[in-house]
């Protein structure tokens, strides 16, 4: 129990300052529905944490006042009807408070119309696989080479010397700020689940079916996921980057792509 | 009923010496519910060593980033008969070990209703686990799909893949017999005067579990042996490219799945509402509630299984009633944790290790039902899903849940079995040990999740290695603290400690504690009379 408190009070003492290394809690991430979600996920810890305060501090009370050491001679009552209805009367309450946001951002969360942009992405053993609908730009995007070199056993490299340890791509997806940009996914094999955090997006890509997800960033920048379905021995080692771009650089960019083959360039493309 | 007994001839004999056998005979033939107990217990600690064994060795890998020690294929293995041996070798069979040693002396009853499929029963588990054990030798090694078994992966296993199918069958074999033997026995072999609602809630939950796995085994068999069609008999169930569908394993997977984790929980809720009573001095608050919440949990936990699934792609209004559905066995389980507070409140309460272990599993629990509340809220779950959030999740609902319930257990009818208290002092040691060491192992593990770890990866990225090292370390320290459980146990079953009184802690309530102590060969020949009358409520 004394442990349990402490992992407690460690844990709100960390939510205040996250640290690199000493993540805490999920990203609040850069699209609104991430911090929709991030928000979701808030409520519904801290109405557990309320939870918790209110039943482990009646028992911790219990354990400590009614025990026969102290002289404690033990009452006999055994039910009542009253206090039953009542522990579950409120209980179905509280799942009602939270139920009803969680039903609203997962309707927003499922609302993939009218995108600005559709990236089908295609799971591979193991590599990602981008095709931009409608234009003329496709590509795979696996492991980076620094990670490569570095993964193997007995490699004599340093992880810690590698800059982003098995989450860098050689060619990353790139997408437009403010863009709402349709995921289409699917597999060439087994199961695999395309999972970047920061955008709140998690969704499997089934041989023989089509899934669909959506995000709009808000912030520039690059957002790095993995494959979240095991998938096979390098389930491990395919990533996923996703590099935000201003519209006018995303456009160039796009324009440099014109005409890519469905072989994974080399090219630097940042 | 005991009809059944009297007509057995061996059993007969056996009556007039009142002891066992002598040699492996007593073994391989048993028939006693006492001696396939204690071999279900002993194989499940076997199995719980083996799989923790394999536990050490995912721990050892992740202790830092970059592979030091196995490659991802065989970390692969690991996960997965990690995972295999810990559900189907370890904890159910510990749970149907408990069973056959208590229910009859719970319910006044002299054997178990169907001793000879009983010994059956037991004697599968040895074969099914040594086909699974030899799996690892086989070219393609063992399976490495994870326990989930989904397809197309699963398909990808080497030699192996056949085996794992039939070990799975003969694990799903046991468990039906074993269910049937549980049910039958309760059903028909109660002392004269214990109505279904006066019956011990171990006994309860057991009768609801056994209902459970009678339930939804035959569907993993299904949906193996379709796995198995569909790999060397050219059907297409699963499998897109002949019209079938991957994701449609998932479901029947999962079908079985949910009700499979309330299989290796409620038992647990049984023994916790054993042991409070016994050391708060006070009847269990609302034994007849506990009683419908465990059904409705039992109910609930069939029409709640495609949480397992939130990111599969479902349409918005099936993953709303897997949502509403799943929280709402929040209620139910609520209802439990403040029944057993209730029970708690006003006692006169002593802290001897079984209490611990259940107060242990009372707080950890509880948080592992929170994180379970959590997951059940979908835009959350996105996030979580397939996350070391979830890892931790389940394990702390596994270990602090069905593993220090099993412990409490063991702790708690030790002196009964063996007829000698166990060390108390080394029995608190193992408790606290086992509660720092648990949550340094699973806590971070929430950390790591929430951070963007994914489960079931051989390597990670930089940013995650401090929690892991932590979690490392910790699985090493709760690896050996379970070595101290041993000893505690092999010293009372030697009869090293002070000799048991036939009630053998302070006035506990229940039938076993009016047999002596250690427990005769054949108790029970005649039905008990039930005079206590705050004998069960």
């Amino acid at each position: 129990m004394i442990r349990k408190i402490y992992m407690g009070v460690f844990a709100l003492l960390g939510a205040a300052n996250a640290n690199a290394d000493w993540t805490l809690n999920m990203p609040k991430g850069v699209t609104e529905l991430s911090a929709e979600t991030y928000e979701i996920h808030m409520v519904v810890f801290w109405w557990c944490v309320g939870i918790a305060v209110v039943v482990f501090g009646t028992m911790i009370y219990s354990m400590c006042a009614h025990r026969k050491s102290k002289g404690a001679v033990a009452a006999n009552f055994s039910h009542s009807i009253t206090a039953e209805i009542i522990w579950t009367v409120i209980p179905v309450v509280i799942l009602l408070i939270m139920a009803v946001p969680s039903a609203e951002l997962l309707i927003k969360l499922e609302d993939a119309r009218d995108p600005d942009l559709t990236v089908v992405v295609t799971g591979h053993q193991w590599k990602w696989h981008y095709r931009y609908q409608g234009e003329d730009v496709a590509f795979y995007s696996s492991l980076a080479r620094s990670s490569v070199a570095a993964r193997r056993r007995g490699s004599g490299i340093d992880p810690e010397t590698v800059e982003n340890y098995l989450l860098e791509v050689d060619k990353p997806l790139v997408v437009p700020k403010g863009a709402k940009v349709r995921i289409l996914l699917t597999s060439n094999d087994v199961v695999h689940s395309w999972w970047v955090p920061e955008l709140a997006i998690k969704k499997d890509a089934v041989p023989g079916f089509i899934n669909e997800t959506w995000f709009s960033a808000d912030v520039v920048g690059v957002y790095r996921g993995q494959c979240a379905e095991l998938c096979g021995m390098d389930h491990g080692y395919m990533p996923i980057v996703v590099e935000v771009l201003e519209e006018d650089v995303y456009n160039e960019w796009l324009d440099r792509q014109k005409g890519s083959s469905n072989v994974a360039a080399d090219g630097d493309v940042r | 009923m005991s009809t059944i007994v009297a007509d057995d001839h061996d059993l007969h004999v056996d009556h007039s010496h009142d002891g066992p056998v002598k040699g492996w005979r007593r073994w391989v033939y048993a028939t006693n519910h006492k001696d396939i107990g204690t071999m279900y217990l002993i194989f499940s600690l076997a199995m719980f060593f083996s799989g923790g064994l394999m536990a050490l060795i995912i721990r050892t890998e992740l202790f830092t980033p970059g592979l030091q020690f196995i490659d991802p294929a065989f970390f692969n293995q690991m996960t997965t008969m990690h995972a295999l041996i810990m559900v189907f070798g370890a904890v159910m069979p510990a749970f149907v070990g408990l069973a056959n040693w208590m229910i009859p002396l719970m319910i006044g009853a002299p054997d178990m209703a169907l001793p000879r499929m009983n010994n059956w029963s037991f004697w599968i588990l040895p074969v099914a686990f040594s086909i699974l054990g030899s799996t690892l030798l086989m070219p393609g090694g063992a399976p490495a799909s994870g326990w989930t078994m989904y397809p197309p992966l699963v398909l990808q296993t080497g030699d192996a893949f056949p085996f794992l199918i039939f070990s799975i069958h003969l694990m799903g074999l046991s468990s039906i017999m074993g269910a049937i033997n549980v049910i039958v026995t309760i059903i028909n072999m109660r002392a004269p005067d214990m109505t279904l609602l006066k019956m011990p809630m171990f006994v309860w939950t057991w009768l609801i579990t056994a209902y459970l796995l009678l339930a939804v085994m035959p569907v993993l068999a299904g949906a193996v042996t379709m796995l198995l069609t569909d790999q060397f008999f050219g059907t297409s169930f699963f499998l897109a490219a002949g019209g079938g569908d991957p994701v449609m394993f998932q479901h029947i997977f999962w079908f079985f799945g949910h009700p499979e984790v309330y299989i290796m929980i409620l038992p647990a809720f049984g023994v916790v509402s054993e042991i409070i009573p016994t050391f708060a001095r006070k009847p269990l608050f609302g034994h007849d509630s506990m009683v419908y919440a465990a059904s409705s949990i039992a109910f609930l936990s069939f029409i709640v299984w495609a949480h397992h699934m939130f990111t599969v792609g479902m349409p918005l209004t099936g993953q709303m009633f897997f949502m509403f559905a799943t929280m709402l066995i929040a209620v139910p389980t609520g209802v439990k944790v403040f029944n057993w507070t209730a029970t708690m409140w006003k006692g006169s309460m002593t802290f001897e290790t079984p209490m611990l272990f259940s107060l242990g599993f009372l707080f950890l629990f509880t948080i592992g039902g929170f994180s379970g509340l959590m997951l059940a809220i979908v835009p959350a779950d996105i996030q979580y899903h397939d996350s070391y959030f979830v890892v931790a999740h389940f394990h702390y609902v596994l270990v602090p849940g069905s593993i220090f319930g099993l412990m409490a257990a063991v702790y708690y009818w030790l002196p009964k079995w063996t007829g000698h208290y166990y060390n108390e002092r080394l029995g608190k040691v193992h408790f606290w040990l086992s509660t720092i060491f648990v949550n340094m192992t699973f806590f971070p593990m929430h950390f790591l999740g929430l951070a963007g770890m994914p489960r079931r990866i051989p390597d990670y990225s930089t940013q995650f290695a401090d929690f892991n090292s932590i979690a490392s370390i910790g699985a090493m320290g709760f690896g050996l603290s379970q070595l101290l459980f041993v000893y505690v146990v092999y010293q009372c079953v030697r009869k090293k400690g002070p000799k048991a009184t036939t009630a053998v802690w302070d006035n506990p309530q229940g039938l076993e504690w009016t047999v002596p102590s250690p427990a005769p060969h054949h108790t029970f020949d005649t039905p008990p009379r039930i005079t206590s009358k705050a004998a069960f409520s």
